[in-house]
């Protein structure tokens, strides 16, 4: 049980300074921050605040310019592109906007690419990928192509390709950007089952309200700095 | 990620875009075609060559008079009248010579029954058969007996045989008329085709070269002396050999020149065939630059694909694919589509020549390692025009390709 001890993600004075020919742009000022396994957390703020930036580090996409970056107890600030590589591949899972589903590939073969990176046997991976279609409710369009599916039914195979590697976070960037309200809410109601029958750990970068409200913790971004972080109040009495 | 699961994702990719990447692979199919077919061709026609050589005669060494200068004309090899049958028996004495036969040529209009055709008649030993190689197919050869009696008989060539008695019946015991002198027809030779020149072999008339010398042309001396050497090996020393004695026997002393010439067959040969081996590396040289522009037509597209696979490539990258296995797996890409191109080159090249073989009646012979050869090129200019597109899908930054539009 050692692993709920230590939190999944822990930054401490977290900067990221782009040099734009000769001006310098502050992205991230100086940001501290905690994510416990099992939290369930939006990233909310206007383009520009530095959410964006935030969950590329955080997502080992990028690295910070200052700062320390605890990953699951490791220090993961100074790794080089393939040690990032590796933990994206084995311990993170990514969901975005535009799905970013292989085109002309079926859905149960867009499942199954993390695996495919991470060595994970041939038969396995087609057990894993149909075992977590089902969770997502999507087992029956295994093999249906991309463009012979909803915007919701494709964002949900890019959910299951997010949780193959039983990742420890999940990051989801503008996952419902592309998607109308009805659909949107479908989404989240996902991601909240996810983090509520799972455990997944899982952030949401959005500027949208109305999907932001559906996570236990808001944290919101301004200039480059956490200007909040509390617990969702509207979902505390439900909970 | 291991060998063949990077093949595998490299095949998904292509099968992905079948069009496009047959279209790609055009240009090395080509390519690896041309490569072929030229050079079956070049080395058909050389190998076709050099049989016809050989076909000349086993080890042969001919020996021919050499040139005379008459009111300052000088003749070429062969005008003088220098050699007779005496330096052919002396000849045959020397150690390492297997056979030697004059020759005694004249092209002459022969008549048999109604029918009469223009030919080469040959005066010849009864060693011919064996210097030629060139066995008889009805009757038997002349003896040295006929060629002491200078006795009016003489062999066939096929030609000849069709063109005297086109009735089909065998022309054993039958006259031939050569020069108003009747000759009995005592066999008929094996066919042999065309010599390296295009002559038909066939179309000739044997006969003893005393009979040819005392009853055809009044002559004592010989066109040619052909002298067969017992190996291979001997030849050069033969040649040496066959110098000095006729040195000796025509009292010619050096500085003065040699009222002969003694050649080997095998120079001819070398000449011919490496004329051939230009020929044929000129050839696959121009196809090679062929498949140096199909080199480029893959690195074009592999361009394009790297540019349109942006956000592709930033989805893998983001899902845990190295950087290393990005160019891996764009390479394998590139590899892939260029072996398979020029495997169906090479198939197609394979159609084509046969196809030449058949149609051109060119002989052809494809040479086993040119398949290697043109499939191991092809996979390099996979290789060699891979690498830029490769690197550069490898070295974009994840999260930039995410968001390319």
């Amino acid at each position: 049980m050692s692993e709920s001890a230590v939190p999944v993600v822990r930054v401490e004075r977290l900067r990221k300074v782009y040099t734009v020919g000769d001006d310098q742009v502050i992205a991230l000022g100086g940001v501290d921050l905690t994510i416990e396994s099992g939290d369930f957390l939006s990233v909310m703020g206007p383009s520009g605040s530095g959410k964006s930036t935030f969950m590329q580090i955080i997502g080992l996409l990028d690295q910070p310019t200052d700062g320390t970056y605890y990953f699951e107890g490791k220090d993961v600030s100074n790794l080089t592109s393939d040690e990032r590589a590796d933990i994206r591949s084995r311990r993170l899972g990514f969901v975005f906007q535009s799905y970013n589903l292989l085109s002309r590939t079926s859905a149960v073969e867009n499942v199954e690419l993390p695996m495919v990176y991470a060595g994970i046997p041939e038969d396995e991976r087609r057990r894993i990928a149909l075992e977590k279609m089902e969770i997502v409710g999507i087992a029956q369009l295994a093999k249906h192509a991309p463009n012979q599916m909803s915007g919701g039914q494709q964002q949900r195979v890019a959910i299951a390709r997010s949780l193959v590697n039983n990742p420890g976070l999940i990051l989801a960037d503008e996952p419902t950007g592309a998607l109308d309200t009805k659909t949107s809410s479908d989404v989240m109601r996902l991601f909240k089952q996810l983090n509520k029958d799972l455990g997944m750990t899982i952030m949401v970068v959005t500027h949208e309200f109305d999907v932001a409200m559906n996570a236990r913790r808001i944290v919101s971004f301004r200039d480059g700095l956490i200007i909040s972080d509390k617990p969702n109040e509207t979902l505390a009495g439900v909970a | 990620m291991t060998l063949m699961a990077t093949l595998r994702l490299a095949w998904q990719a292509l099968v992905r875009n079948k069009a496009r990447s047959l279209l790609t692979m055009l240009g090395i199919v080509i390519g690896v075609a041309a490569v072929i077919i030229t050079v079956a061709i070049g080395a058909g026609a050389r190998s076709s060559v050099q049989s016809s050589i050989a076909g000349l005669g086993a080890n042969l060494i001919v020996v021919q008079p050499g040139s005379v200068t008459q009111g300052g004309a000088r003749t070429g090899f062969g005008g003088a009248s220098s050699l007779t049958p005496a330096d052919g028996m002396a000849i045959a004495q020397l150690p390492d010579v297997a056979a030697v036969s004059p020759l005694v040529t004249l092209r002459t209009q022969v008549v048999a029954g109604g029918n009469n055709w223009q030919t080469i008649v040959n005066g010849v030993a009864p060693t011919y058969t064996f210097i030629r190689d060139w066995p008889i197919a009805q009757g038997s050869f002349f003896t040295q007996s006929d060629v002491t009696a200078s006795a009016k008989v003489a062999v066939l060539g096929q030609t000849v045989v069709s063109q005297l008695f086109p009735d089909g019946n065998p022309p054993i015991g039958q006259t031939a008329i050569v020069k108003g002198v009747p000759f009995t027809v005592i066999g008929v030779l094996a066919a042999k085709g065309q010599s390296g020149t295009g002559q038909d072999q066939d179309d000739t008339i044997l006969i003893p070269y005393s009979s040819a010398m005392q009853r055809l042309t009044g002559l004592t001396t010989v066109n040619q002396l052909m002298v067969s050497a017992a190996s291979a090996d001997a030849i050069d020393a033969v040649q040496a050999e066959v110098t000095t004695l006729l040195q000796t026997r025509h009292r010619i002393v050096p500085p003065e020149s040699n009222d002969f010439q003694v050649r080997n067959l095998q120079s001819i040969a070398a000449a011919a065939s490496s004329t051939g081996a230009v020929m044929e590396f000129l050839l696959a040289g121009v196809a090679a630059v062929s498949l140096i522009v199909g080199g480029i037509g893959i690195m074009n597209i592999m361009m394009v694909s790297v540019t349109e696979r942006t956000r592709e490539i930033g989805l893998r990258m983001a899902v845990g694919a190295r950087s290393g296995t990005i160019l891996q797996q764009f390479l394998a890409e590139a590899i892939v589509l260029s072996t398979i191109g020029g495997l169906i080159g090479v198939v197609l090249g394979v159609l084509g020549t046969s196809g030449v073989a058949l149609l051109a009646k060119w002989p052809t012979t494809i040479p086993p390692i040119w398949i290697a050869l043109s499939v191991g090129f092809s996979a390099l200019v996979g290789i060699f025009f891979g690498y830029y597109p490769a690197r550069k899908a490898a070295n974009l930054n994840p999260i930039e390709a995410l968001r390319f539009e």
